[in-house]
């Protein structure tokens, strides 16, 4: 199984570039090799049309990596809402949450 | 609105029931920290502990925060007046938190970003405008002190020694 990542964004939210950052150091770290796909949201019909819950949202082979992402949540054009592990608010996802995506689909790539 | 500008006064309601004029707090403090804000923010939820932390240590010294919420609450409902009051409940604000329903305040201040801070000196001068300091994820972790600096060269009747920075947070949600 491949791996592809998703990684969505709207300009006017500042994270996307720590963000950014962030998945290439895990990625580099992992030596997970995948194809990384951007993509720039930029009108609220864009951002229901791909299920955008807010700047950035990241995805590795379709799934989110945020565990915590609540079914149903609205698509929308703003700043997303992560949470680190000692429950401080972040605007970006985790290394770890990045890293155990990445981790699910090896899993599933191995079986 | 630029630095030395005065601030443009408005009347606005209070989580509390009450309505808060901002005339009214000049009148009081010798320095006012308008704060354009919001409930689902992850800039604002980061810096909420530093709004709490400001208010505890300048209360005594005659300086008042406050929130003002001017967000869209149809798109966004957890911005929305009772989320706001519910919000204030549960994170133990100690600083005011006002409803800018018609969003005119916001504009009037030509405010973009939830946090984005406006200090008044007690004439309601402009004299800070920006961020609270330089890292929205971890207190411990700041280095510059932005409004904290202002606001004690405002009480030594200085002038700040940063008066602008960029504001950095999520857009405010117009309707």
């Amino acid at each position: 199984m491949s791996i592809t990542i998703d990684f969505l964004y709207w300009p006017e939210c500042p994270s996307h570039p720590d963000a950014w950052e962030r998945l290439q150091k895990v990625l580099a770290e992992t030596g997970v090799e995948a194809q990384v796909n951007t993509c720039v949201i930029e009108t609220e019909a864009e951002a229901e049309a791909a299920d955008f819950l807010g700047s950035p949202t990241i995805r590795v082979n379709g799934r989110d990596v945020d565990p915590q992402t609540p079914a149903g949540a609205p698509a929308r054009l703003t700043c997303r809402l992560y949470f680190r592990e000692d429950g401080r608010p972040s605007a970006i996802p985790t290394e770890a949450m990045i890293r155990n995506a990445l981790s699910d689909v090896q899993t599933l790539k191995e079986k | 609105m630029k630095i030395g500008d005065k601030a443009p006064d408005f009347t606005l309601p209070n989580v509390d029931g009450t309505k808060i004029a901002l005339g009214d707090l000049l009148g009081k403090n010798k320095a006012v920290a308008v704060i354009f804000s919001c409930n689902h923010c992850p800039y604002v939820r980061g810096w909420e502990d530093r709004m709490i932390a400001i208010q505890a240590d300048y209360a005594g010294k005659g300086v008042q925060l406050i929130a003002v919420n001017a967000n869209d609450p149809v798109k966004y409902p957890e911005d929305s007046f009772e989320a706001m009051k519910q919000r204030h409940a549960s994170e133990g604000f100690n600083f005011l938190y006002v409803r800018d329903e018609s969003q005119e305040v916001a504009r009037a201040y030509a405010a973009e970003r939830t946090p984005e801070v406006f200090l008044l000196d007690n004439t309601g001068t402009l004299r800070y405008h920006g961020k609270i300091d330089d890292n929205y994820e971890d207190a411990g972790a700041v280095k510059a002190h932005y409004l904290r600096d202002a606001l004690d060269a405002v009480l030594a009747g200085k002038t700040p020694p940063v008066a602008q920075t960029e504001p950095q947070g999520c857009t405010i949600k117009w309707k």
